[in-house]
């Protein structure tokens, strides 16, 4: 099992779920996160003074995944978020230990 | 002899003002700071406007308004001691109990403005004691030079609604705390942008509402005078709003809201002594000259003078309340509408001018030596820990915005 964690641009969300649904895959987990890579930040001018604003709002997708589903979601994330211009975002996959679903105690691959 | 239309407007307006503090601009100012600082904004306007209430009653008013000395009123109304059930105050058609309470608005408002200047590191019982000294030793005394029949009055100064006695005693007192208490420690580089741009709106909007009290209550009946204050002080707003927004779109290529409503303010800090002489196009002029001029203020404030006055009161509120003072001799004379001046044009001119230096002069001192005073007594500003963590917490053990759940 992988959790694929992807950084990406807020007004792409609807683009992502609808493409991971798509291929099959439900379930996400969302987060409000602020951050910054190449991109660095912006600016914003209040009354004429400059405000320098290092952490850009961007959203954390968070999706627990078969190992065997992995390439397609990468692949479904990257293209429904990218819009070319810096500041897209990353994925990143790491392993997960334990999987256990809450309601009914199911574990591994039949909790996802 | 009470006059019930005069009355019932009076009591309007009175109502109107006091929303310009509570909570118009409380969420103004509250929206400008960080989300670690907003509810001390709120708590600093709410505890000045009930503070200033009752020194009003005990002292205030009749520092301002009881006897007729040049500099001075006298203490014939302390505690409102001759205020009997059906007085009527002189010169006017409506109760003196409406106009103590009229008036203990505008004693409420005038210290709330200097909130501005000091936010995000003051400590709280600096506040209540500088807002409290302020308003006796400063609001009181420049009320009754202006309104009260002191020497002010008696040359024939024209201050409508309060440029000199509010705008500019809380513009420059503000800069004179804001120099002394010294910048936040990230100023000039580090401040962080306004928390809550529509919040800024929400107060900002409130204000324009309840300036109409302000300014058209300030006829003291509910006549022509009334009616044409209003007119002018909602045409300055408007084309000073639109004018700060003008200024941005060209500087910065985007109008931003803060801006927009920043513009607003300055129209009706401008017109607010002219409003009983301006007409229609003096008052749309005034407005945009207004946010022309102030836009530059709140520039040389920060860069040029390097003081943090936080919330830009001497440039918005002082440097508009001073605009629209001297420029209230012309203003009258452009356009149908205008008002009569009590001296020729330039006679007038000279007075405003007196009117205006004088009472910066000793606002700036006066507040020198209160801010001092405070400095000893109880220290102006709080630990740079307290500072970092906000004041929300740090001074008044609450937090503005908890995690949803």
């Amino acid at each position: 099992m992988k959790l694929v964690t992807a950084i990406v641009q807020p007004h792409r969300l609807d683009n992502v779920r609808l493409a991971l649904t798509e291929i099959g895959i439900a379930g996400m987990t969302v987060t409000e996160v602020r951050g910054y890579g190449r991109q660095k930040g912006h600016t914003e001018i209040y009354r004429g003074a400059e405000y320098t604003i290092s952490f850009l709002p961007k959203l954390k997708i968070e999706v627990a995944l078969p190992d065997d589903r992995v390439d397609d979601a990468i692949s479904a994330i990257t293209r429904a978020a990218r819009t070319g211009k810096i500041g897209d975002g990353k994925i990143f996959v790491m392993d997960i230990v334990a999987a256990h679903r809450v309601r009914t105690g199911e574990t591994g691959d039949n909790a996802l | 002899m009470i006059n019930a239309a005069d009355t019932a407007w009076m009591l309007t307006s009175t109502a109107l003002v006091l929303l310009m503090t509570l909570p118009a601009l409380a969420l103004f100012y509250g929206g400008l700071v960080q989300a670690k600082n907003i509810l001390s904004v709120l708590v600093q306007c709410a505890a000045v406007a009930a503070l200033c209430s009752v020194l009003w009653f005990g002292m205030g008013y009749s520092l301002a308004y009881s006897g007729s000395g040049d500099w001075l009123g006298d203490g014939a109304a302390f505690l409102l001691g001759g205020l009997t059930r059906d007085a009527v105050h002189p010169g006017t058609h409506i109760p003196e109990s409406v106009y103590v309470m009229f008036q203990m608005t505008f004693a409420v408002i005038t210290p709330a403005l200097i909130i501005g200047a000091y936010v995000e590191r003051i400590r709280f019982a600096a506040v209540l004691l500088i807002s409290a000294l302020w308003l006796l030793i400063v609001y009181a005394p420049v009320a009754h030079w202006v309104w009260g029949g002191g020497w002010l009055a008696k040359k024939g100064i024209m201050d409508f609604a309060g440029g000199i006695v509010v705008h500019v005693t809380a513009g420059v007192s503000a800069l004179v705390i804001a120099w002394m208490i010294q910048p936040r420690y990230e100023f000039p580089h580090g401040i962080r942008p306004p928390h809550a741009p529509w919040m800024v709106m929400v107060g900002a909007s409130l204000l324009w509402v309840g300036w109409f009290g302000f300014n058209a209550g300030s006829a003291v009946a509910s006549n022509a005078d009334a009616g044409m204050a209003m007119l002018a002080t909602h045409l300055s707003a408007a084309s000073a709003t639109l004018t700060w927004m003008a200024i941005e779109w060209i500087k910065f290529g985007k109008p931003s809201l803060v801006g927009a409503v920043t513009g607003t303010i300055a129209g009706l800090a401008t017109i607010t002594p002219a409003a009983g002489v301006a007409g229609p196009l003096g008052a749309v002029l005034l407005g945009a000259a207004a946010s022309c001029v102030c836009y530059t203020a709140v520039w040389a404030v920060k860069r040029v003078m390097n003081v943090d006055d936080a919330l830009d009161v001497l440039g918005v509120h002082g440097v508009g309340g001073a605009m629209g003072t001297l420029l209230l001799p012309f203003v009258a004379l452009v356009g149908a509408g205008g008002g009569t001046l009590n001296h020729p044009v330039s006679e007038q001119f000279t007075v405003q001018a007196i009117g205006v230096v004088v009472a910066a002069i000793f606002s700036a001192v006066a507040t020198f030596v209160i801010t001092k005073l405070a400095d000893m007594l109880v220290g102006l500003r709080v630990d740079r820990e307290h500072e970092t963590l906000g004041l929300d917490f740090a001074s008044h053990g609450e937090t503005g915005y908890h995690i949803n759940r």
